[in-house]
């Protein structure tokens, strides 16, 4: 299913840079970003861009996608704890399905997520890898 | 040229894939000669990469190096004939996903091979003439080659970007000359709406890469009164790893003074990609108060020729972001099944 336009540029900021939001009251900080705090309920939410190093917290193997992002499969869905904490949801790229371990230091790289056909838009955003240094 | 104002590197990043594949699997596949294949192996993306997300890492290092908040960058300008979009600018996406300001200056310049330094000189220009502080060039490319034609053997993929500002203690090195040198040479060419070049076989030798790269180093030297000697180091375009050299010698230039920026044996040609990561790489080497001649090849035709003499703050900036070298050595054999697959050369 394509998304439309409209929405597609909406989070092109959130996909590529990693925005989330904090809480100015509470301080918790949620990925991606929200216009009430999940913790407690506060409206004073920032624009926080979040860092691109973590560790590999869990996984998953997905080798049934859907159609949009069959040309990767097998691939691998991971929660990674970055640097200040946050968990985030992301593909694991550059690696292959034996090398993937818990704890592994990986970093934020800028990837095609999926592509509207021939003619349509591209979507990118942010996968993690092995830390190359 | 010069500009009006001295300008330097403030910083500079490579980016080079993961995969490889050898020449010699290529050459399996086909029923070639495995002896004097012109590169040893090739860089292949993968799936998941483009022009914009090679160019968004090679930016990344080289705003690491620069050691500037990267909004302060108001030009982006990526040299390349691969492109993601034929109308959509890389650029401006360039500019939302490395959070610079929107008050910037961004495009794609085109000239085959030598579209990163025709983007170079561009951003130096801004610099030069005070139109603006920081501008940043990027040459990247995914070389294409048809299957089972000589360039198949040679077409890589890499990226690297070089953030200009005016000349300071913080410039890893700066611009002595320059000289741009073209004509209408049809060496190579490919049409609107096509998915490979066509080239002229031998053609591109003499006439072409040979005549541009001498014209524009001869001129050089005219206008400054340089001779090799005068150069710790030479990058000049790599369509294979002899032509480098071969130009090299005829110009006076040692092989030893060639290899540091020498990159298509192992990375393959990265088209506009190619002499930007080769003066990458040569940077990681180099040492303060040593002059690099930069000199590219662009079929159509033309070549830039550069000289610039390194600085003090090289050797603190280099280790602030994964070298090329780094990208080098991290790397994982295909076969040309995957590569055609990744390549896109076969559906899946």
């Amino acid at each position: 299913m394509s998304e439309s336009v409209p929405r597609y540029w909406r989070e092109i900021k959130i996909r590529e840079r990693l925005i989330g939001s904090k809480c100015e009251d509470c301080g918790r900080i949620t990925f991606p970003p929200r216009k009430v705090c999940p913790y407690c309920r506060s409206r004073k939410l920032t624009e926080v861009e979040l860092p691109k190093k973590g560790k590999l917290l869990s996984y998953s193997v997905v080798r049934k996608p859907p159609a949009e992002f069959e040309k990767y499969a097998p691939y691998v869905i991971g929660i990674i704890t970055l640097e200040n904490g946050v968990n985030v949801i992301s593909q694991l790229t550059d690696i292959d399905l034996k090398d993937v371990k818990i704890g592994m230091e990986l970093e934020g790289v800028l990837r095609k997520y999926r592509e509207e056909g021939e003619e349509g838009l591209i979507h990118y955003g942010i996968k993690f890898r092995p830390r190359i240094k | 040229m010069k500009p009006l104002r001295e300008v330097g590197i403030l910083g500079f990043g490579g980016y080079v894939p993961m995969y490889r594949i050898k020449d010699e699997e290529i050459a399996n596949v086909w029923n070639a000669q495995t002896s004097g294949l012109p590169v040893i192996e090739k860089a292949v993306p993968s799936q998941d990469e483009d022009v914009f997300t090679m160019s968004y890492e090679a930016a990344k290092n080289a705003i690491a190096r620069a050691k500037i908040s990267p909004n302060l960058i108001r030009a982006v300008f990526v040299g390349t004939e691969s492109k993601p979009y034929a109308v959509k600018p890389t650029g401006s996406m360039l500019v939302t996903s490395l959070g610079l300001d929107n008050r910037s200056l961004a495009a794609e310049y085109e000239f085959a091979c030598k579209a990163g330094t025709e983007a170079f000189q561009s951003a130096i220009a801004l610099v030069g003439s005070g139109m603006l502080e920081y501008s940043m060039a990027i040459g990247a490319d995914i070389a294409q080659g048809r299957p089972g034609d000589e360039l198949e053997f040679t077409s890589g993929a890499g990226a690297a970007a070089f953030i200009f500002s005016k000349k300071s203690k913080e410039t890893v090195a700066f611009l002595e000359h320059s000289v741009s040198y073209v004509s209408d040479t049809p060496d190579f060419w490919r049409r609107q709406g096509q998915k490979y070049p066509q080239h002229a076989g031998r053609f591109t030798g003499e006439p072409a890469y040979f005549n541009h790269i001498i014209s524009s180093v001869k001129t050089l030297f005219e206008e400054t009164g340089l001779k090799p000697s005068d150069f710790s180091y030479a990058v000049f375009h790599q369509p294979n790893t002899k032509f480098p050299l071969r130009v090299g010698e005829i110009l006076g230039f040692p092989p030893e003074k060639i290899k540091p920026g020498l990159l298509s044996p192992v990375v393959g040609n990265a088209y506009a990609g190619i002499v930007p990561l080769g003066l990458s790489a040569t940077l990681e080497v180099a040492k303060p108060n040593e002059r690099i001649l930069v000199a590219s090849f662009g079929s159509g035709a033309g070549s830039d020729a550069f000289s610039f003499v390194t600085q003090e703050a090289l050797e603190e900036k280099k280790n602030l972001a994964p070298l090329v070298s780094d990208y080098i050595k991290r790397k994982k054999y295909v076969s040309y099944v995957t590569y055609a697959l990744y390549k896109g050369k076969i559906p899946r």
